[in-house]
């Protein structure tokens, strides 16, 4: 196979037995990868009634046909399973370099079934491959883990691990590799740690083959040209990372502030990738392939919160910040490493945190529920101990581990919890950017900007220019975005591509590359058929279109100062229509014809 | 005047393009581990530095060939590898200081930078700048400029 290494492996941790089996040509055609191909073979193989951290759970890493190759900052790999804090099907991807060397190993997908008698690791070394025992390094945090499984495997091998979060299962714990890059979101890191197993280790020698050689090398070249030639991809990002975002949305009305009780934070600007570079920045870093480099290895001074590591991302600096009403960015940043190190979702960890604070505030908990924590909005002290309370799983911790649905229910409040099928939205305010709303209220993993990242054309202006303020052609791209991502996910690239990379870019690299023709139109169309097969799952999972909501306040209280005072989002006018453009009846079920379109019956 | 393939550490982001561009270079497909540009990445400080053939004026590798499969053309900075007359003994491998030149099981060759005769595909595919193909004589410039460049600012500032 050309792009496809041709090889699945297959774990079972209960008997300890381990079996390699061929990539399915056809599916692979029809899925491409990564998330696709590993949402199609989870379906295929797992109950959607499955507990998620139960035995019965699969847990699959899959790298795309891109990961191993040139194709610009295409080296990324995913984790599909059924996600504990959402219900749903769950695919979390990662960059790094942990993707291409499984392709190197000869790997396109890892599954894991069953549950260890014991802590435990697989290493795998080109077709050799192992389980060893982890009991030694069960608890020890991402850092010292992945050091300590290179120290007894090969220096130079790639770490995928949990941390104490994984283990304790924290219903948002992440899959940490190359110690600071997540597969953040959904629990995934939870499966991980129900399933005893702390870690994977890879080390592979072997080749990603092309199909046609020239033909690919023109259309890498064509694609890093238009990302070095975009002003965001080719320049922002790399000088600001994303967290150059808080000032955008903060200006747009659109950064979600006090567990959205606002949509405007006033100083913004202090916790923005601006002020991380004159601060905190070290220099910015690359995944494998990146041509982009949005990454930030950084450093914090102030002795109070004294440390070092990478990021935070934006979702991160605004979980952390705007969203608890913090603007000391040492305090976020070093609340961010300590995500990483715990391997929790950095996301919703800071939003958990953030609805504790609404709660506190409006007296539905009391310190005396909160082991004395005080938990006022900008307290940064207090965001930090309740980080660590919630990576080590002790005291109120424990509660804000199963994040901030199940929180606010305990005390009574579910609807202080801002998410959508129970996971926490991101930092993009649906009231002031309406797009994104029927998103959230749509994509099939609960709250998440990065199933179809209608930003683009909301408010960075990039592809087309739309007034994020109306609902006029939203549902339209929003079916776009959603189906395009699903395809560039899994290619095994990376979404920030598409700042300077086309459609069009990306059918042309995957044909070069795996000898299968591609169009555009194949290649989105693929993305629609990944997009439904997801809905599928989760319908037969027990999901309805009652789950295809904003929480109240989003719709029924208004943005209370800066540029979208008095906005609420606009939901009901847009979902119908979405429906409809889906090929979806009334109920957001998928019509046969539609499914026979997609060829999924 | 002859040209260097010049290594920037400090601009480095550890993205591998440079490794990914070699070996896809010398054989059409992505097989890291046959690269002749590797790049180490310390994860704690997130340092990455790419290591390569320096092309070495008193090249130990080519001292310690047995065959002369190791050669510089009179005038030339590059080092020439001659697989047809390799026979595979490896003294290059321990005699090179910066261990960059390494023995390939699969093609039972010597890797060591070529410099994709006069246009190494490394240095077209970095993004960074860390990687420069440029005339020997102004090879540290742009890092003695840069340099330079803080001198000023401080004087500037008494």
């Amino acid at each position: 196979m050309y792009g496809w290494v041709g090889t699945v492996l297959r774990v079972n941790l209960t008997t300890g037995r381990i079996t390699k089996e061929a990539t399915d040509p056809q599916d692979a055609k029809r899925f491409l990868g990564a998330r696709g191909l590993g949402s199609k073979v989870f379906s295929d193989e797992v109950d959607p009634k499955v507990d998620p951290l139960s035995p019965e759970n699969k847990l699959i890493f899959a790298p795309g046909p891109f990961s191993g190759t040139f194709a610009p900052s295409g080296g990324r790999y995913e984790v599909v399973t059924k996600g504990p804090l959402t219900g749903t099907i769950a695919a979390s991807n990662s960059g790094g370099s942990f993707g291409p060397e499984m392709k190197y190993a000869g790997y396109d997908m890892v599954i894991f079934e069953g549950k260890a008698p014991k802590p435990v690791y697989l290493w795998i070394k080109d077709d050799k491959v192992e389980l060893k025992d982890a009991s030694h390094i069960w608890g020890k945090q991402v850092p010292n883990t992945s050091d300590a499984l290179r120290a007894e495997t090969d220096e130079e091998a790639k770490v995928a691990c949990i941390g104490p979060a994984g283990e304790n299962m924290v219903l948002f714990a992440s899959i940490m590799n190359d110690m600071h890059r997540a597969a953040g979101r959904s629990g995934v890191g939870a499966v991980m740690g129900s399933k005893n197993l702390k870690a994977v280790v890879v080390m592979g020698t072997g080749a990603v083959k092309v199909a046609d050689p020239s033909a690919f090398t023109a259309a890498v070249m064509k694609a890093r040209e238009g990302v070095k030639n975009h002003p965001v991809g080719g320049a922002g990002l790399k000088a600001y990372g994303t967290d150059v975002l808080v000032n955008i949305l903060n200006e747009t009305g659109a950064l979600p502030t006090k567990n959205f009780r606002d949509g405007y934070f006033p100083t913004a600007n202090k916790t923005g990738g601006e002020s991380l570079a004159e601060t905190q920045l070290v220099r910015p870093k690359g995944c494998y392939s990146c041509v982009i480099s949005c990454g930030r290895v950084t450093r914090v001074a102030n002795p109070k919160f004294a440390s070092s590591g990478e990021g935070p991302e934006y979702e991160a600096a605004w979980s952390m910040g705007a969203d608890c009403g913090v603007d000391d960015l040492d305090a976020i940043v070093k609340t961010n490493y300590l995500c990483n190190e715990y391997g929790l979702d950095s996301i919703t960890l800071g939003a958990t945190i953030a609805c504790a604070m609404d709660l506190f505030e409006a007296g539905h908990i009391t310190l005396k529920d909160t082991g004395g924590l005080d938990l006022h909005f900008g307290n940064a002290e207090s965001l930090l101990e309740a980080t660590r309370l919630t990576g080590q799983g002790e005291g109120f911790g424990k509660l804000l581990g199963k994040g901030s649905y199940r929180l606010a229910e305990a005390f009574g409040h579910p609807e202080f919890s801002m998410s959508v099928k129970k996971q926490e939205m991101p930092a993009y305010d649906p009231r002031g950017v309406q797009g994104i709303g029927l998103n959230y209220a749509t994509s099939n993993r609960g709250g998440c900007h990065v199933r179809g990242y209608t930003i683009s054309v909301e408010v960075l202006g990039c592809g087309a220019k739309l007034d994020p303020h109306v609902t006029a052609e939203k549902p339209q791209w929003v079916k776009i975005f959603q189906d395009l991502t699903a395809a560039i996910d899994s290619s095994g690239a990376c979404l920030f591509g598409t700042f300077g990379m086309t459609g069009e870019d990306f059918a042309a690299m995957l044909t070069a590359l795996t000898g299968v023709t591609y169009t555009l139109d194949d290649y989105l169309k693929t993305g629609e058929r990944i997009w439904n097969l997801e809905r599928n799952f989760n319908l037969k999972a027990g999901f309805t279109n009652a789950d295809d909501t904003l929480p109240e306040r989003l719709l029924k209280c208004p943005i209370a100062t800066g540029p979208s005072k008095g906005e609420v989002n606009h939901l009901a006018e847009m979902l119908p229509e979405y429906y409809k453009l889906r090929g979806w009846d009334e109920n957001g079920v998928p019509t046969q014809e539609k499914l026979k379109d997609l060829a999924l019956v | 005047m002859t040209k260097v393939l010049m290594i920037h550490p400090d601009k480095c982001t550890g993205c591998h393009n440079c490794t990914l561009a070699c070996s896809y270079g010398h054989e059409s497909q992505f097989r890291a581990a046959a690269t002749r540009v590797h790049v180490y990445t310390w994860e704690r400080e997130g340092f990455s530095v790419p290591m390569m053939c320096q092309q070495c004026d008193e090249a130990s590798c080519m001292k310690v060939c047995p065959t002369g499969a190791l050669s510089r053309a009179k005038g030339a900075d590059l080092v020439e590898y001659n697989r047809a007359k390799c026979i595979g003994c490896r003294m290059c491998t321990m005699a090179c200081p910066f261990g960059n030149a390494v023995y390939d099981g699969v093609s039972g060759a010597i890797l060591k930078c070529d410099q994709c005769d006069g246009s190494p595909e490394c240095v077209k595919f970095c993004p960074s700048k860390a990687l420069e193909f440029i005339d020997d004589s102004i090879s540290t410039r742009s890092r003695k400029k840069a340099f330079a460049a803080k001198f000023k600012a401080a004087i500037q500032e008494v």
